[in-house]
């Protein structure tokens, strides 16, 4: 997982953060006008004192009440129009902000979906949702506060040093002097802040993880009674996280104490040296008082630069975390061969053939063997081919090769002659159904659950068919029937309703190629022995290839082939091979079981 | 991901004649991610979590006082110059500068000390704060039983325990700052307004009035908000979770399109409620502004005709206009922590709706709890006896009706009968996954209620189908059964299951990472990893829930092998519906409809004609052909 890792790279905050412009454009004019309001409000809070000083000057010390009126007039307009300025800058940026933040979120899990399942074998879910939620947060409140003050305090200081430098040159000097070591201790202290945001940021998705297998392993966690290393697992994480987050404040207050220091010191330089001027008559006092009030007024601008450039830098690292994961190959890189291709309608049933396959996993060792070697093997149109071998050599790995869940590394594979890596994804997927070993159902209805492998026409009549199939009738007496929701937030159902209604999902869209990974071994006798009655009707004309641990399961199979070491090793009947094969004699009986042994040399 | 939702046993049995309803969906607070909060959690989980560090939200308080000090200082200092340095200087006498010159410098370091002690100090507290926070977030959820978590979902507990305490941790990395500095400058400034002039001080302290009224109500508003946005952000949490850990359905059906579609629904929920949020804080901002503003107005319109006519001091009016414009400065930060504030309080509450979830099945006060009797024999087993046990789920449904049952030490007992028949209950009652409704549960004479965790699982430990692998090595999830197995334990449990072989193959052995590379580890080999957990445990009794169904035959005989010697001497529940186990039992129950319908030796039963016997021949035939 590549995380913790906080790669100090050579990395530009302003070339991270630009990234963010496709997502930031199509709300650029609001961010904007937000801008400009916000400067134009800063800038109406700067005409108070004047008008303030107008009226004590002028109408009360004339004794003038009808100026008085006016200027009391004036602030309250200036006021009102303040007040709005500040709502109307919110209400600006409020829809456009969240909408930034939900459109990041709906690209995210939109590229998500479509990364390769290594992908996703490699990435603890955590880690992604982390950056799905609290990291795209922390980037709407970058564009929301850091981004515009920074512009807009910028400018204030800018406009205020022009303005220092214009009343008084040598002071204004004076004042400039702490600009170079400021700039050099910030840039110093900001790159490790960055490096320490990285950190923590990445340490919340590692807590995440631990949260979250914490609960998916529950019933591991309470049936070794082990919550309390589990809990302590969590505390050591939680801890490392809170020192990289102390570590993160003292760097943050390192960078406040130079921002608050150094100006200070400059002011009190320049009150000295303003002081002797005016003694020495070389300046008045009313342009001292000025100067300085000026110097004061520009200190929250200039100290606030502090930690919205912290800011900054955490919402760079939110970013680059960001597009880490948006920068990761999407599974259709093969779309150009699919349109090159096309469905080529070659109408020959050839059933579904490997030609010499081969596959790795993609982040295997170099020189680590491949998990599937030249693979030949030919499923006639409507033929059930059963895959067996031991544990671990391979069989899932193979089906996932047909809907192409795993891309071939070597060879190719044909479905009625036609090249599955020259077909369009989505078409393939119609074509080859699927049923996992373990049957995972979504947060949706039973009956949805199961029309999902269908075409949307299908209706009440194929899930009931469908649900005939599978023996799960049982859905049919639920609290809401087929309506009753399932999966994550609904009924939890046993594992054998589950294969069931993931079988059922399988069959529905009467699909030409059918690949089942051992799609019973939940059931217990009875209804196994129903299910494949049930089941025989469909294989009759179906392309399948079932991955079988046992004999009854291969009783659906018209012929066998044994997966061993990654090769197939032999293709047969059932009897044929349980006569001429050792391994499958082995596999198919158990050597040390007697009366099994007996029977299978009948 | 090798982890997987989706295997998982159910508390409640559909197939289960008689059937409880499930409360109706919008009836259920677990839908709704809405557990009810008692009155008063809340502020209570706040106080609790503050107040142990009572001290230190003082050191941090006083440390911005301080400072605020220090920095208030430099006008005064800008007056002492003007008013006396001047002066000085002109009749040669440099003291009052150099005190100037000294006293800014020493205003200048101390403030920027005090702004870094005070940021290391409330980072402190708020650091530790969450740590607990989070702390008691997970061992709470620990404790809760599993069907608790069979409904609230994974989702909404990472919710709880990332984007929630987030939102406190902004309250407290802001929020506080925030607050001191608004309640010091408005207490300072009413004084020294009042001070001035009581009419025009009594005027100011009137607006306060519309402030209060004002913050009242957009905390009513917002927090209502507040709280729907964190549901909201909770569901698109479950479904980005749901949808991750489901990946390879999601694309063997093609869901990519339909997911997009649901997910932008709940997505844009939250967006709604967030650009809500927003809108109500600007809403505030006006309404606050122009209260602040049309106050100054007023105060300056009264004060400058009581000064034109008369009756109060210009010097009096200009300090009161310039500290006014002050007072009111802090409103937008007020507001920054009220935001804060009312989004943090939102997530408190639902944190304290989830801590507020009594365990159903609590753990024994340690000063109550029991210990087993010292073992009679020289053999791990212990007795167990279900005495007038009856278990029905909350809503009422009966799953077992009364029974009593006894399971003398050492006995391998396999329990059969069709999906739904309760074997699966009452394995989890024997583990104490759940309580009974009635009667006891007694491990050799003692209640499984009266044991501690770490005797309770040392005791009985369940092996489930379900064969979830945690992050980390092999080693360390086969450690799981026992934390502190050496490497030769953990191997030598490995090969007493079979295992050893294929974990030897992997590209780092024993200490390959689950999740990375080359770490790809079947269905299979997974059972045979978790078979090798419970054999590391040692239980007195061990409870084996179709724990091989995804091994193929000969991965089935090995581990039945490995029981034959392993569970020799100690109590042993078999569930499964491959009747293979039969082999090892000593004795045989089939339930049907939650009843024990036959009771015998495998031998006698097969000889009979019960169902026992019928459901043997009907395997035998499905085994071999």
């Amino acid at each position: 997982m590549p995380n913790s890792d906080a790669s100090a790279k050579d990395r530009s905050t302003i070339r991270t953060l630009l990234r963010l412009w496709p997502y930031v454009r199509p709300v650029r004019t609001r961010l904007g006008a937000a801008a400009v309001v916000a400067i134009i409000a800063s800038c109406t809070g700067l005409v108070f004192p004047l008008v303030l000083k107008w009226m004590v000057d002028g109408p009360v010390a004339d004794r003038d009440v009808a100026g008085v009126w006016f200027g009391a007039l004036l602030l309250l307009l200036l006021g009102v129009a303040e007040a709005l300025l500040f709502g109307l800058r919110r209400w600006l940026v409020a829809r456009p902000l969240a909408s930034v933040e939900a459109s990041m979120r709906a690209d995210l899990f939109r590229h998500l979906q479509r990364l390769p399942v290594a992908f996703h074998d490699r990435w603890a879910s955590g880690q992604l949702l982390s950056r799905g939620t609290t990291d795209l947060m922390l980037l709407r409140m970058f564009l929301a506060f850091p981004m515009t003050f920074l512009l807009v305090n910028s400018v204030t200081i800018v406009v205020g040093v022009i303005i220092l430098l214009g009343q008084d040159f040598t002071l204004g000097l004076v004042l400039l002097a702490p600009v170079v070591p400021m700039v050099i201790a910030c840039a110093y202290y900001e790159g490790r802040y960055a490096t320490a945001a990285r950190r923590a940021q990445d340490q919340v998705g590692d807590l995440t993880t631990v949260v979250e297998e914490s609960v998916l392993g529950i019933r591991i966690i309470k049936g070794f009674g082990r919550h309390r290393s589990q809990a302590r697992a969590f505390r050591e994480l939680s801890h490392t996280l809170r020192g990289t987050e102390l570590a993160k404040a003292r760097i943050l207050a390192a960078i406040w104490a130079v921002i608050v220091t150094l100006p200070e010191t400059a002011i009190g330089a320049a009150l000295v040296l303003g002081t002797v001027r005016v003694a020495d008559g070389g300046l008045s006092a009313g342009t001292l008082v000025a100067f300085l009030s000026t110097a004061l007024a520009l200190r929250w601008p200039v100290e606030s630069i502090g930690f919205l450039l912290a800011m900054t830098q955490e919402s760079a690292t939110a970013t680059e975390r960001y597009f880490e994961v948006m920068d990761a190959e999407p599974e259709d890189g093969a779309v150009a061969a699919a349109t090159a291709g096309g469905p080529a309608d070659s109408g020959a049933e050839d059933g579904l053939r490997f030609h010499g396959v081969e596959f790795r996993y993609p982040d295997a060792p170099p020189g680590a063997p491949p998990v599937l070697d030249r693979i030949d093997l030919h499923i006639r149109p409507g033929e059930t081919m059963a895959l067996v071998g031991a544990t671990g050599s391979g069989k899932t790995t193979l089906t996932a090769l047909v809907p192409r869940l795993h891309e071939v590394t070597g060879g190719r594979i044909t479905l009625d002659g036609e090249d599955i890596a020259a077909m369009d994804r989505d078409r393939l997927r119609t074509l080859v159904a699927v049923a996992f070993e373990e049957p995972t159902l979504f947060s949706a209805s039973v009956g949805e659950n199961v029309l999902m492998g269908a075409v949307d026409s299908a209706g009440d009549a194929d899930l009931a068919r469908a649900l005939d199939v599978a023996q799960a009738g049982f859905a049919h007496a639920l609290p809401q029937g087929t309506g009753t929701q399932v999966g994550e937030q609904g009924l939890s159902l046993s594992g054998g309703q589950r294969q069931r209604l993931a079988l059922a999902r399988a069959v529905v869209g009467r699909p030409r190629f059918l690949v089942l990974d051992d799609p019973l071994s939940a059931l217990d006798v009875h209804t196994e022995a129903l299910v494949e009655a049930a089941l025989r009707r469909v294989l009759a004309d179906t392309t399948a290839l079932i991955v079988a641990h046992r004999p009854s399961t291969v009783q659906l199979a018209d012929r066998v082939a044994l997966l061993s070491g990654g090769r197939v090793t032999a293709v047969g009947t059932h009897q044929e091979l349980l006569r001429d094969n050792a391994e499958y004699a082995w596999l198919m009986s158990g050597a040390d079981m007697p009366h099994a042994a007996e029977e299978a040399a009948r | 991901m090798t982890s997987s939702t989706s295997v998982r046993e159910k508390p409640l049995d559909p197939e289960e004649p008689g059937l409880p309803e499930e409360p109706a969906a919008h009836e259920d607070p677990f839908d709704k991610d809405d557990l009810p909060t008692p009155p008063g959690a809340t502020p209570a989980l706040l106080r609790s979590l503050l107040s142990p560090l009572r001290g230190r939200v003082v050191l941090a308080a006083v440390l911005l006082l301080l400072q605020q000090a220090a920095v208030q200082a430099g006008p005064l200092l800008v007056a002492y110059a003007i008013d006396s340095g001047v002066p000085a200087v002109r009749a040669d006498d440099h003291g009052p500068l150099i005190a100037v010159a000294v006293g800014y410098l020493l205003c200048a370091a101390s403030s920027g000390a005090l702004q870094y002690a005070f940021i290391v100090a409330s980072a402190r507290v708020s650091q530790d704060v969450l740590l607990d926070l989070r702390g008691r977030i997970f061992r709470h959820a620990q404790a809760l039983s599993v069907d608790f978590h069979e409904r609230y979902t994974s989702g909404r507990l990472i919710s709880r325990s990332t984007t929630d305490v987030e939102s406190l941790r902004e309250l407290l990395d802001e929020g506080l700052q925030e607050l001191i500095t608004v309640l010091l400058s408005f207490v300072y400034i009413s004084a020294m307004l009042l001070w001035l002039d009581l009419g025009l001080g009594a005027v100011a302290v009137a607006s306060f009035v519309p402030l209060y009224l004002l913050v009242r109500l957009y905390q009513r508003r917002a927090g209502a908000l507040f709280r729907e946005r964190s549901t909201a952000i909770a569901a698109v949490i479950v479904k980005f979770a749901e949808t991750m850990n489901g990946i390879r359905p999601v694309r063997a059906f093609r869901r990519e399109r339909a997911n997009d579609a649901r997910f932008a629904e709940l997505n844009q929920r939250h967006e709604r409620t967030n650009g809500d949020a927003m809108l109500e804080m600007a809403r505030y901002v006006v309404g606050s502004r122009l209260v602040a503003n049309i106050a100054v107005a007023g105060i300056v319109l009264w004060g400058a005709q009581r000064v034109a006519d008369g009756g109060l001091a210009l010097g009096v009016l200009a300090a009161a206009v310039l500290y006014l414009r002050r007072l009111y400065d802090p409103i937008d930060r007020l507001g920054m922590f009220l935001n804060s504030y009312q989004s943090a309080a939102a997530s408190l509450e639902k944190i304290a709706g989830l801590l507020a979830q009594v365990p159903a099945v609590p753990e024994p006060d340690p000063s109550a709890a029991r210990a087993l009797p010292a073992p009679e024999s020289e053999h791990p087993g212990r007795e167990v006896r279900f005495d007038g046990v009856r278990f029905a789920y909350r809503t009422g449904g009966e799953v077992l009706p009364r029974f009593d049952l006894t399971l003398p030490a050492g006995q391998t007992v396999a329990v059969v009968g069709s999906t739904g028949a309760g074997k699966s209950t009452l394995a989890k009652l024997l583990a104490r996954f759940y309580d009974p409704t009635e009667g006891r549960v007694l491990l050799d004479g003692v209640d499984l209620r009266e044991l501690a965790g770490a005797e309770l699982r040392r005791g009985v430990v369940m092996v489930t189908q379900e064969a979830f692998l945690f992050s980390g090595t092999v080693a360390e999830n086969i450690a799981i059964g026992r934390p502190d197995a050496t490497r030769e334990d953990v191997e030598r449990a490995a090969k007493a299951i079979g295992a050893h072989d294929f974990i030897a193959s992997l590209p780092d052995g024993y200490d390959t990472d689950v999740r990375k590379r080359g770490g790809r580890i079947s269905a299979g080999q997974r059972q045979l990893v978790a078979f090798a957990r419970a054999l590391l445990a040692d239980p007195a009794v061990l409870i084996l829930d179709e724990a091989t169904s995804s091994l193929d035959i000969p991965g089935e005989r090995a581990v039945q092998r490995a029981m034959h010697t392993v569970l020799r001497g100690r109590t042993a529940v078999v569930i499964a519906h491959r009747l293979s186990t039969v082999e090892i039992a000593d004795r045989v129950l089939v339930m049907e409809h939650g009843r024990i319908v036959e009771d015998g030796s495998p031998g006698d039963l097969i000889a009979g004609d019960g169902s026992f016997a019928s459901l043997h021949r009907a395997w035998r035939d499905s085994v071999v052909s």
